[in-house]
């Protein structure tokens, strides 16, 4: 374990090394044999969610210590501030869980994938804890370019440069994917501020960055206005990620490969209540463009 | 140098009948692998997570509490979903080009700032992790940005320029070392740029010094299969009074 030296302090120069040296560099396990004794003893304490079947729900059980709190004579680390060699001691078991049952076990195929990456998909999901596209869609390391930002919005071209469409022009032209897809998802606390939003309230960053979803809101308000508050944010949930799609195509070398039939672009809406998934796909040709700013679907299925 | 991915282990041919039975409004001829591979990883995580486990997901439906926010790049081979195990619920998670952190600019970057004001200030998460990785495509773009200002890519030019004062850093300190060692050291210093850029957010200021938050940095090495993890920390220490002097 490295000892701790003293803190540094916050000079006037940021970008000095005294000012940001970090407080505690730990290089955790450049070689197979160390990390495979450290695993040994630690192994019971994390195992992966997703190994092999048996294993599955027993790590599923501890590892819930995280997220509900409880306390077992290992878990009582509450991840946090207080307990700073405990969280330490955590994310090198995870990293070491996951270092000997898919990398280890995987060994060329991560060699590849160190070399490049070539990824059919790219997925704009939301940064909520609970959607994450590995998890619930079983994406593997090399299958998709993931962007996460607050209500998996697709800001328009003319919006200028952010951080989703740099992320965007990157995947498409690039590494060149073949696939984009936005998931919207239940609950969404985006979307919720989004639609509850008041004219005269103070600006921040989440009033700010969903106003960029201001047509879904209209539209949903046009719609669905008989319905109650939590049905219209269901609604506007779904709305958002059409819209973000009509977005994608402001994008003329978006818009230039879906005409051409290369690049395709999805919608997806992942219900975490009864855990349910709606897909749909922008159906290009069969839209009419000059008669209405809706977009035609196809390919649209329900999985339950 | 693109290569060809192997099928994934996460494709699980048997339950595909499970949900020929169940599709409704499916329409005829859809044999797109692309979608046959997310309908795999869905049943999957439904069969075989979601449904074995009601008493974490039955609540997780109603809130969620996650203690980490991580910024990772968008990357394919980086998702720390894989490479810290994080389960559903325990992180909320930013992802884009070379996981940067751009200082507070309510005009400019405003989807960044949405995600820092929303797990810190809503979800009052306990700690961010800010998480690098080897072979950064965003990190060498910006490195090897072309000096006369021209871009090829729009986008991804400007928003990489996020981190340019880590490039100086680098080209200053390592101007000796190879490209690809000076985009090594790149990688870990953006880290720490994007850390110190969180210190602008005031909410992120006050957690800091009420002890509430703790900020870190990690770089995953895929190529040499390590993980490092550290820990920022900024003290400001007590003011020395200076008592007037009598003239």
């Amino acid at each position: 374990m490295a000892i701790l030296p003293p803190p540094p302090s916050v000079s006037k120069n940021p970008f000095s090394s005294s000012a940001l040296t970090p407080s505690r560099t730990s290089t955790i396990f450049d070689s197979k044999v160390k990390s495979r004794e450290i695993e040994h003893s630690h192994l019971s304490l994390f195992t992966g969610f997703y190994m092999s079947s048996g294993l599955k729900l027993k790590a599923a059980r501890k590892s819930v210590g995280l997220t509900k709190e409880l306390k077992t004579d290992k878990m009582e680390t509450k991840v946090g501030t207080a307990n700073e060699c405990d969280l330490f001691d955590e994310m090198k078991h995870r990293f070491l869980s996951f270092k000997h049952q898919k990398y280890m076990e995987d060994f060329e195929h991560y060699q590849n994938l160190a070399n490049g990456q070539a990824p059919k998909f790219m997925v704009i999901a939301c940064a909520d804890s609970r959607v994450c596209p590995s998890n619930i869609l079983g994406f593997q390391p090399g299958e998709a370019f993931v962007v996460r930002n607050v209500a998996n919005m697709v800001p328009p071209c003319e919006t200028g440069p952010s951080e989703t469409n740099a992320a965007l022009e990157f995947a498409v032209n690039s590494i060149k994917v073949e696939n984009i897809l936005v998931i919207g998802h239940s609950c969404c606390g985006g979307i919720r501020a989004l639609m509850s939003m008041q004219d005269e309230e103070d600006s921040s960053f989440i009033r700010s960055w969903v106003l960029v979803g201001k047509n879904a809101r209209l539209n949903t308000k046009a719609a669905a206005s008989n319905l109650n508050f939590d049905h219209q944010c269901r609604h506007c949930e779904k709305e958002s990620v059409n819209c973000s799609l009509k977005n994608l195509l402001t994008y003329p070398w978006i818009k230039e490969k879906v005409i051409k039939g290369i690049l395709s672009l999805h919608g997806g809406y992942y219900n975490f209540v009864d855990c349910t998934f709606e897909k749909w796909t922008l159906d290009y040709e069969g839209s009419h463009w000059e008669e209405s700013d809706k977009f035609a679907v196809k390919n649209r299925s329900f999985w339950s | 140098m693109a290569h060809h991915n192997q099928p994934s282990k996460g494709f699980i041919p048997r339950f595909k009948n499970l949900l020929r039975d169940e599709e409704r409004g499916e329409e005829e001829g859809c044999k797109d692998p692309a979608v046959e591979r997310i309908v795999d990883g869905f049943i999957h995580f439904k069969t075989c997570v979601f449904d074995k486990n009601p008493e974490i997901f039955g609540p997780l439906a109603e809130a969620q509490h996650p203690k980490f926010l991580v910024f990772a790049c968008s990357d394919s081979r980086v998702s720390p979903s894989h490479v810290l195990n994080f389960h559903l619920g325990e992180a909320f998670m930013a992802r884009n080009i070379a996981n940067l952190v751009p200082a507070f600019n309510q005009l400019r970057y405003s989807d960044v700032g949405a995600i820092i004001e929303y797990a810190v200030g809503n979800l009052k998460v306990e700690n961010i992790l800010v998480m690098g990785h080897s072979r950064c495509g965003g990190i060498e773009r910006l490195m090897s940005l072309p000096q006369d200002g021209s871009t090829t890519y729009d986008f991804v030019d400007d928003w990489v320029k996020v981190a340019l004062p880590a490039k100086i850093k680098v080209k200053s300190e390592y101007g000796n070392l190879s490209a690809e060692e000076q985009n090594a050291k790149c990688e870990r210093e953006a880290v720490n740029l994007s850390l110190s850029n969180l210190l602008t957010y005031p909410y992120v200021r006050s957690g800091l010094e009420n002890k509430t938050l703790a900020l870190r940095g990690g770089h995953y090495d895929f190529v040499e299969g390590k993980f490092e993890l550290w820990e920022f920390k900024a003290v400001v220490t007590p003011p020395i009074n200076i008592p007037p002097i009598d003239i």
